[in-house]
């Protein structure tokens, strides 16, 4: 009778010690937790250009604090949109109707995110409701390809005129340009 | 010479095909075994609870290993902060379910086939044929259900140990700062990271048992026979671990 006792209560420790590192797998190492204790919430669309490459999952914040997830992307037909669906934590029900959405890199090579910034309007969003002002994902590729677009067509100049002192200060217009939508997405 | 090739092509069909027909008959009589739970529960301390004390040390050391490798080869890069989601996909996806796997066919693995090879060498298992008690059904799918349920709570109390363990090296040691080695593993371990850990190790857990006990069940019964069957186990088990963790990594990708 004792040895079964000890032996039962070895396997049940090492049955709750198995299930306790499941758990901890499962809502200490991955960012979504558990599904069951999803706390209430209350949902927004918006319509964007191009997201980049904006996923399922991709959280939603406001002034750098995490509000919410992406939940689903969809794509407009008719008007050749691509439509965002937010899940914002019921917490954060003061944003004002007239706050836009933009879609930001986290760091330079780092996965995209949507930043609201809040607008001026006495009204509220709520449930169900569009966010109207969008601005669109930044794509690096395209950048990159006007730099090179530019430098290129800027030595193709400087050849041609046989002027070699032109080709130096050439590519610092390109340079600023690339610098300036960096700037100010670090800015917001 | 052909023919002699041809025997043991056949043999190894014959091998395989009698592994299959075993592990059928183990499923037909896994649902009368369960009812009688403490058998099982007798095994899951057997191959689970005593392999405890091993599967920890090793995930500790597997874990610092990785923090001190990871910690080299990502300060090339600049990119140090990255350690924890390196060693946490490491651990859950690959390192955890087959280290553990290999370390189970050693423990616990030789432990069942020697113990069926001395049933059945002691004829232990004629004498309860004869008593009309299926020796399948009260000594084999016990053992074997046992492993089955054991092998998928070591392999997560291993990648723990082993997080932590890279932890240790990677932030107390080397100085990586805690708070982006937490954040950036919890950012880009995904759900289905873990599942695939998992699933692989509950194929292993199926493939270790399910030849142990096969080893064992029909091993010679003479002294000799029960090493063989031992031996046997432990390389059987190890080749076909990796074979089946290639072919599980393939269909998740």
């Amino acid at each position: 009778m004792r040895k079964s006792r000890t032996l039962n209560l070895g396997t049940g420790t090492f049955v709750l010690l198995g299930f306790a590192a499941l758990l901890f797998l499962t809502t200490q190492t991955t960012s979504r937790g558990l599904s069951v204790f999803s706390p209430p919430h209350f949902d927004l669309t918006a319509k964007f250009d191009n997201i980049g490459d904006l996923k399922v999952g991709s959280p939603v914040s406001m002034s750098g604090v995490e509000i919410g997830r992406v939940v689903k992307i969809d794509f407009d037909e008719n008007e050749y949109k691509a439509v965002v669906l937010l899940r914002l934590n019921a917490r954060y029900n003061h944003i004002p109707t007239d706050s836009d959405a933009s879609i930001y890199t986290q760091g330079l090579l780092g996965g995209k995110f949507i930043g609201l910034t809040a607008g001026g309007a006495d009204t509220y969003l709520k449930n169900g409701d569009q966010i109207d002002f969008t601005q669109s994902a930044f794509v690096l590729e395209n950048l990159i390809g006007q730099v090179l677009a530019n430098f290129t067509n800027s030595k193709a100049n400087s050849t041609s005129s046989g002027d070699t002192s032109a080709a130096a200060p050439a590519p610092a217009p390109a340079d600023s340009k690339a610098a300036k939508p960096k700037a100010t997405e670090k800015a917001k | 010479m052909f023919r002699e090739l041809w025997e043991s092509l056949t043999d190894a069909l014959e091998g395989l095909g009698s592994v299959v027909h075993f592990l059928f008959r183990l499923t037909v009589n896994s649902p009368r075994a369960l009812i009688r739970f403490n058998l099982i529960s007798q095994q899951i301390f057997n191959s689970g609870a005593l392999s405890l004390v091993i599967i920890m040390l090793s995930g500790l050391f597997v874990g610092m290993v990785l923090g001190l490798q990871g910690y080299e080869l990502l300060q090339r890069f600049g990119s140090e902060e990255a350690l924890g989601t390196a060693a946490a996909i490491g651990l859950v996806k690959e390192l955890g379910p087959v280290v553990t796997a290999l370390l189970f066919a050693g423990r616990a693995g030789t432990a069942l086939a020697s113990e069926l090879g001395l049933m059945r060498a002691t004829d232990q298992i004629s004498a309860m044929e004869m008593m009309a008690v299926d020796p399948i059904q009260r000594v084999v799918v016990p053992r074997f259900l046992g492993g089955v349920i054991a092998m998928p709570l070591l392999a997560a109390i291993f990648s723990v140990i082993g997080i932590y363990g890279a932890q240790l090296v990677g932030v107390q040691i080397m100085g990586v700062d805690s708070g982006s080695f937490w954040s950036q593993m919890r950012a880009s371990v995904g759900a289905s990271d873990i599942n695939e850990g998992i699933v692989k190790s509950l194929i292993f857990g199926v493939a270790c048992s399910l030849i142990a006990v096969y080893q064992g069940y029909y091993a010679t019964p003479t002294a000799e026979g029960v090493g063989r069957a031992t031996t046997r186990t432990v390389v059987t088990s190890a080749v076909v671990i990796l074979f089946l963790d290639y072919l599980i990594t393939a269909a998740f990708l």
